[in-house]
């Protein structure tokens, strides 16, 4: 006890201010961490869907200032702003188009009206006679998926209401007629999506009859595949865009391939028993 | 044993599939699936939607129905459904279903106009009807009481209804909703053929190489047939042609290789084209040997108006200005630049007057010769026709000269089949009739009709447009088997049959469904009926009629299974059981006739359309009802006495003489048909429902359903329409008739197929038919011989010019508009508005209309506009993409949805002859709401 | 004595100006009348000027984002408002968080939880650590870090566009300042608090004392919410210098004796003792 008070007593004001210093730094440096779990985890929602015009999801995040100003010009109340509880980005607008689907306005006024430019206007506009007008057809904010077993065309029965209710019908859905063997008159029209075209506003996945929809509505990047760039279409010219981004890169690495020459070479002990 | 879902419905499914195709299952397989259906029964049914008549197996457990498969077995559609028929288990239990009667009353508990809809016991109910209906006849007879029918009422409700309607009031103000669908298909096959109902089947789809659809939207209105003909498309690509003929792009399109959009009403003249083309340029086209032995050509008059009220009548009523300024043409119009050629056959041209002296002779025609025909034909040539019936501005002329060329070559081209199948697009048009037999014409003339895979087939839209309003003759002027109430000889048919005293039934058959809104409007009918149907929602010119029914002193009494707008006008709702809660039966379009068992008790206190027809035949004598009674122009003269020579008392009542009478006793009600199956009508039901007189409903003790069947078969045997025993249906998926020695008939008049064609010894084809088979002869004009020349097997070929439709865009209403359907309602989405599924696919009716006109008028996507035509207005949004695309100057709006209300924009103009009012056309504006 | 409404006035000034502007910007989101768009982050002015949270934007920037002029033009006004005029005033008279922590503070007076809790340290500074932490986690996240985390945005956005269990958050706030440290969020934790102590530290509205007034109640030391800040009351006359000051005017009202005002900062006369 003496021996603690005699060393309190010696402690400088210094000292005593960098262990202060190194307390406070500490403690936020374990209050950082958890936040940034915190944070990681919040931000991490990748089934959200975003209004038209919306950056990448890191970008958007990056910029969304959680003003809802474009959740106050939707004029369907498509959008809304994440609350707690609903495990989404606090305060970022999202859309559930089961519940309302995007309508697809042509001047689409929830992306002008961003104030940080998270929604993205030219990524929503085309140039017409010079000037970038506003051109909804160009959004992305998700593409269709068909669940193709719970998706009564493809037991034949003529629904379709997806495709009816596709906003770019005959070219985001397409009706694809193939026959049907078991009744041999009947033909089933399967409705395929084309990401091309498909800007996700899920009016179809409104529309799907089935209890939960068939066809629903998922952001793109996980939606979506990637091909690489090592093998293209021969049949399609177009195809060769790919190769824009090819690198030259193009050593392979496979657990086959880990040691090096000489060190497979060299040893093969099982193989000489 | 435990199941996941999915193996449970692999095997089931798998199951019923191999049954379907004759394959024995595996045991264990089998097993497993009866063991995952303990509990259900499985019958068959049909789908309560369409005209299509697909064939479904409902599932029932505990007293409700709890699934529904399409039947694997049934031919049209083999397993198949579309969204409708997939919904069928969920259309039944809707949280709003009417379950007791009810009427409009005061703070007393009287009956009140203005009153508020309180619930009354079923007695208190016929006490009002019968009240009411007494009144009514003391007033003006039996044509004070008109009757909504329906095209969708089982065979049985039909014919009940008719029965007690037309045997025992006396009264032939009963018409169907089918009016507003089928008329001029009726019209234009009775005409033709001298017998209603197409000469093919729907097998023509997978025989023939050509499918033109005329103003049918088959993808959306008819899905398992679209499906079919897109399954014939594939077969064979490159030699099977599919062209879409429409006002809009719609959903065949997208299957169509040619695609032909053109101003409403111009399908008259492109059938002429077509016509002109096969006599001018292409006479080697014609199958003389064909012609010559089978048909003669005719026309009628031109000058017969457009089906409206006539000017003074409607200013006497005091319609607007506005609505005068259409309505005047039905006394008289100027002739326009567009229609003036082609009617050179008149020798009118444009700016004359033409005096519409016909209209009450629209039905008549005579026989000209093939020159005339010739003649007439000629103004129509390409050049002519093209330049009306380009219907999209933006497309241009020499490319749709290109296309309607290429639509003639189709039909022209020798040993190519084609059939042309149309719907509501011709039938509900101011010309119906004249656009239905032009088909005719260009089938007949090419010799390609009644072939298999070859001819034109009229597509019905209810599920029982053909096998109750038609059959059953649910029509004013109609009795069964294609009877009409004006020929002194059906009539007499119809009263052995019926047992009635001669001169009972009543020739006056005018009451159709637009006069019985407009009688009700001038104060002739005191007491209306609505049946399974919804008249105030789909009725054009809506407005008068919800007026009259409100304001006039009048009772309307509304049955129906869910409230709409009907029941909201109405002033006494009864609840009825709906389709699989009843034992029924239903003929589609192909002639097949299907039957079902009641699979389920109704809910609440509700009973079938039949019970409360017979309930309601109890409240009357024979001394109410069969006095002297006044009617159109004369009386119908009292067969009381002759009733009672008959063995009849004054005092019997009509539910003595007509349906509990020694034949329809004869009927036992143990039948091993209805073994294990309720019957409400015959037994009484668990529900002990309160009857019409107040006490326990114990059912009539004789089996009903079955008895009405067999009586009704009656009038059909031997003459072309004979339909199979009730027991038969009942084992079989459906019939086409005539059924002869237990054989359906695929395609009548060809003696091949048809026994009652090879009976007549008339070669390869006889158009038996008798109606309308005795004509005079004369000119493009007129007639011109007193004396008529018998046609006896013969088919007709008319010549029927263009005409303008009555309103026309002008300066003010400047668009076009057309109404119709989508897939996923039914009619005024009564039922399918409540299915969540389908109210979620398509919760609002929308306002198709071009971008660029849009535009122009400053509206965005979306946008709410007013759709606004002399009669009314409505508000709808603006749609620009999506299912039907409509070229500039057309907007198109689907009227299932009673919040957007356009039957209140719509004119009520009907084709002269069939009645059948005109939905696809009329004169709007539209601006920002 | 004071009249109720004297010693209540700039209390009932606050909340005016609170409610209205969430009242003003629920009309815009709900019924599209649109004089205030938005929400406390980022708004329009009758759908012209634009005003936005300086303090989200300076997050944004160190997620590595640059912004569009527009949102940048209303952070500016904002700051700058705030700088020249209204010191921290932001968090008595805008922030609706205010309006729960004034009321978690008047239940612990009516409690006398004073008296009788246990005591729980936390620190003044603990906000600016929490400010920087903003930054720093916002450049290491990529996201702006506060933000994502705010009560206060949870509030205002819960109260212009839906709630959700952003109650429960709100709650937890609550009972935070009531029964764990007084003044716990606004006057300990809250980063945006700490980010308008620095930016308001040199504004020109003030309060103001009057030594040769003072009655030495020390009724304003109850009811400030930052305490610390009224050291020289009962001491000496002079401005409220401290950057914590919220300007809300509890002081002024409950002070029977007018020793205290708000007034302007004289900075021209540098020499004069305030």
């Amino acid at each position: 006890m003496s021996q603690l008070n005699h060393e309190k007593a010696t402690i400088t004001e210094r000292r005593r201010f960098l262990s202060l210093m190194a307390q406070s730094v500490g403690l936020s440096a374990l209050g950082g961490l958890v936040w940034t779990g915190y944070i990681e985890e919040a931000k991490a929602s990748p089934l959200i869907l975003r209004p038209p015009g919306a950056l990448y999801e890191n970008d958007f995040m990056r910029l969304c200032i959680k003003c809802g100003q474009c959740v106050e010009a939707c004029p369907y109340d498509t959008l809304r702003l994440a609350v707690p509880g609903e495990n989404k980005p606090l305060g970022t607008p999202f859309f559930i188009p089961r519940e309302i689907p995007c309508h697809m306005c042509t001047d689409i006024p929830c992306v002008p009206v961003c104030p940080t430019g998270a929604l993205n206007k030219s990524s929503v506009s085309s140039i017409k006679e010079g000037k970038e007008k506003l051109d909804i057809f160009k959004a992305k904010m998700g593409l269709a998926v068909v669940d193709t077993e719970s998706c009564i065309a493809f037991w034949g029965i003529q629904c379709d209401a997806c495709y009816r209710a596709c906003p770019v019908m005959d070219s985001a859905i397409k009706l694809e007629y193939r026959r049907n063997t078991r009744t041999g008159k009947h033909a089933y029209l399967i409705p395929i999506v084309s990401s091309d075209t498909c800007t996700g506003c899920g009016l179809c996945e409104r529309a799907c009859v089935t209890e939960k929809a068939a066809i629903h509505v998922l952001p793109n990047e996980v939606a979506q595949g990637k091909l690489g760039a090592h093998y293209i279409k021969g049949w399609e010219k177009a195809d060769e865009k790919r190769l824009e981004n090819v690198s030259q890169e193009v050593t392979t690495h496979t657990k086959r391939s880990e040691k090096k020459v000489e060190d497979y070479l060299n040893s093969g002990e099982d193989l000489f028993k | 044993m435990s199941l996941s879902r999915r193996d449970f419905l692999k095997t089931t499914a798998a199951a019923s599939a191999a049954a379907a195709v004759g394959i024995s299952v595996p045991s264990e397989l089998k097993a497993a699936s009866e063991h995952a259906e303990a509990g259900w029964r499985w019958d068959k049914a049909v789908c309560r939607f369409c005209g299509t008549g697909c064939g479904i197996m409902v599932a029932t457990k505990e007293g409700k129905i709890v699934a529904v498969k399409g039947d694997p077995a049934a031919p049209v559609n083999r397993g198949l459904n579309c969204i409708k028929g997939y919904f069928n288990a969920k259309i039944m239990y809707g949280a709003d279903r009417l379950k007791q009667p009810l009427l409009r009353v005061n703070d007393k508990g009287e009956f009140d106009k203005k009153g508020q809809f309180k619930p009354v016991s079923w007695k208190r109910a016929f006490d009002e009807m019968e009240k009411h209906i007494k009144a009514a006849f003391k007033a003006g007879g039996p044509e004070a009481i008109g009757v909504f029918g329906s095209g969708q009422y089982t065979i049985q409700e039909g014919y009940a209804a008719a029965k007690l309607m037309k045997a025992g009031f006396r009264a032939n103000g009963i018409d169907p909703n089918a009016r507003h669908c089928m008329a001029s298909a009726v019209v234009g096959f009775m005409q033709t053929f001298g017998i209603d109902e197409p000469a093919g089947c729907y097998d023509d789809i997978e025989l023939t190489d050509t499918i033109v659809t005329w103003g049918a939207n088959m993808a959306e209105m008819h899905p398992i047939l679209w499906s079919r003909v897109s399954d014939r498309k594939l077969t064979a690509p490159d030699r099977v042609k599919v062209v879409n003929l429409s006002t809009y792009t719609h959903r065949c399109s997208d299957l169509a290789d040619l695609e032909i959009i053109f101003s409403p009403s111009t399908d008259l003249a492109i059938w002429n084209y077509i016509a002109r083309e096969i006599v001018y340029n292409h006479p080697e086209a014609i199958d003389w040997d064909f012609v010559k032995k089978n048909i003669v050509f005719a026309t009628g008059f031109a000058n017969i108006g457009y089906g409206m009220r006539t000017e003074a009548e409607a200013k006497k009523l005091g319609y607007s200005a506005k609505e005068l300024e259409i309505i005047k043409k039905e006394d008289a119009k100027v002739i326009s630049e567009k229609e003036a050629p082609g009617l050179a056959h008149l020798g009118v041209k444009a700016g004359d007057l033409m005096e519409m002296k016909n209209a009450d002779k629209a039905i008549l025609h005579w026989e000209i010769s093939f020159e005339d025909f010739k003649k007439a034909l000629e103004p129509y040539t390409l050049d002519y026709v093209a330049k009306i019936a380009k219907g999209d501005p933006n497309e241009s002329l020499d490319a749709y000269k290109a296309k309607l060329k290429q639509l003639a070559d189709l039909y022209i081209e020798k040993n190519r089949k084609v059939v042309s199948f149309w719907t509501m697009g011709f039938n509900q048009h101011q010309r119906g009739t004249w656009v239905n037999e032009q088909s005719y014409m260009v089938h007949f003339l090419l010799g390609k009709q009644a072939k298999p895979g070859e001819g034109a087939f009229s597509l019905t839209g209810q599920p029982s447009a053909c096998g109750t309003a038609r059959e059953v003759g649910t029509f004013t002027h109609r009795l069964p088997a294609d009877m009409d109430v004006s020929i002194p000889k059906h009539r007499e048919i119809s009263e052995k049959i019926w047992n009635l005293p001669a001169g009972t039934l009543n020739p006056m058959g005018y009451q159709h469904i637009m006069n019985i809104h407009r009688q009700i409007e001038s104060g002739k009918i005191k007491f209306a009926w609505v049946n399974v149907c919804n008249p105030y929602q789909d009725s054009a010119n809506a407005n008068h009629w919800i007026k009259a029914a409100r304001e006039l002193d009048n009772f309307i009494v509304c049955s129906d299974a869910y409230p709409g707008i009907s029941a909201k006008v109405s002033d006494l709702i009864l609840p009825s059981a709906m389709i699989y809660e009843k034992w029924g039966s239903y003929g589609n379009a192909e002639r097949r006739t299907q039957h079902w068992r009641q699979q389920v008790l109704p809910v609440g206190d509700a009973m079938s359309d039949t019970w409360q027809w017979v309930e309601l035949s109890k409240r009357f004598t024979i001394a109410d009802v069969w006095g002297e009674q006044t009617i159109k122009g004369g009386k119908l003269p009292s067969v009381i006495e002759a009733a009672k020579a008959m063995g009849y008392k004054e005092t019997d009542t009509l539910f003595d003489v007509l349906f509990a009478n020694s034949y329809f006793k004869s009927f036992k009600a143990k039948d091993a048909i209805g073994e294990g199956f309720d019957n409400t009508e015959v037994f009484g039901d668990s529900r002990g429902v309160a009857g019409s007189d107040g006490k326990e409903w114990k059912g009539y003790g004789f089996f009903i359903q079955k008895a009405i069947w067999e009586e009704y078969r009656k009038f059909g045997l031997g003459h072309g329409h004979d339909l199979a025993d009730f027991d038969t249906y009942h084992k079989v998926r459906g019939l086409k008739w005539p059924v002869v020695d237990g054989k359906e008939t695929q395609w009548r008049f060809n003696a091949k197929y048809d026994p009652y064609a090879a009976k007549e010894n008339n070669g390869d084809f006889a158009f038996y038919g008798t109606f309308a088979k005795a004509l005079k002869k004369g000119n493009l004009q007129k007639p011109t011989t007193e004396e008529t020349f018998p046609l006896k097997n013969k088919a007709k070929i008319f010549f029927r010019p263009y005409m303008d439709p009555c309103e026309m865009p002008d300066k003010e209403y400047d668009t076009w508009l057309c109404t119709g359907r989508v897939l996923e309602h039914w009619h005024s989405g009564t039922m399918t508005m409540r299915v969540p599924e389908l109210y979620r696919a398509v919760p609002e009716a929308l306002c198709y209309m071009h971008p660029s006109d849009a535009e122009a008028k400053g509206f965005k996507q979306g946008d709410l506009i007013w759709v606004e035509s002399r009669r009314g207005s409505v508000k709808a949004r603006v749609e620009t993409r999506g299912r039907n695309r409509t070229p500039r100057g057309l907007v198109f709006v689907p009227w299932f949805d009673e919040k957007v209300f356009i039957n209140k924009v719509c004119l009520d103009a009907t084709c002269p002859l069939s009645k059948q009012t005109d939905y696809k056309k009329c004169a709007v504006k539209l601006y920002k709401a | 004595m004071k009249s109720w409404i004297k010693t209540h006035r700039f209390l009932i000034a606050r909340r005016l100006v609170q409610l209205s502007l969430l009242v003003l910007f629920t009309l815009g989101n709900v019924y599209g009348f649109r004089v205030l768009t938005g929400n406390l982050s980022a708004s329009l002015i009758m759908g012209v000027i634009p005003l936005a949270d300086p303090f989200a934007l300076l997050q944004i920037f160190a997620a590595g984002a640059t912004v569009s002029i527009n949102v940048l033009v209303g952070g500016v006004l904002v700051w700058l408002f705030y700088t020249i005029f209204g010191g921290r005033a932001f968090c008595s008279w805008v922030c609706p968080v205010n309006i729960v922590t004034d009321a978690a503070n008047w239940t612990r007076r009516k409690l006398f939880l004073e008296q009788t809790e246990r005591k729980i340290w936390l620190g003044r500074s603990v906000r600016y650590w929490l400010l920087g932490l903003s930054l720093v986690l916002s450049f290491l996240t990529g996201v702006a870090a506060f933000e994502i985390v705010s009560p206060i945005g949870m509030l205002h956005r819960g109260i212009i566009f839906g709630m959700g269990m952003g109650v429960a958050a709100i709650l937890a706030l609550f009972l935070f300042d009531l029964f764990a440290v007084k003044n716990g969020w606004c006057g300990h934790v809250c980063p945006l608090g700490g980010f308008y102590s620095v930016v308001g530290r040199l504004s020109l509205i003030r309060v103001k004392h009057d030594h040769t007034k003072c009655t030495s109640c020390m009724a304003c030391k109850t009811v400030c919410p930052e305490k610390q800040v009224l050291g020289i009351v009962s001491k000496q006359s002079g401005a409220i210098l401290f950057g914590e000051c919220t300007n809300c005017g509890r002081c002024i009202d409950v002070c029977e004796g007018n020793a205290l005002s708000f007034g302007v900062r004289n900075y021209i006369n540098v020499g004069e003792k305030e």
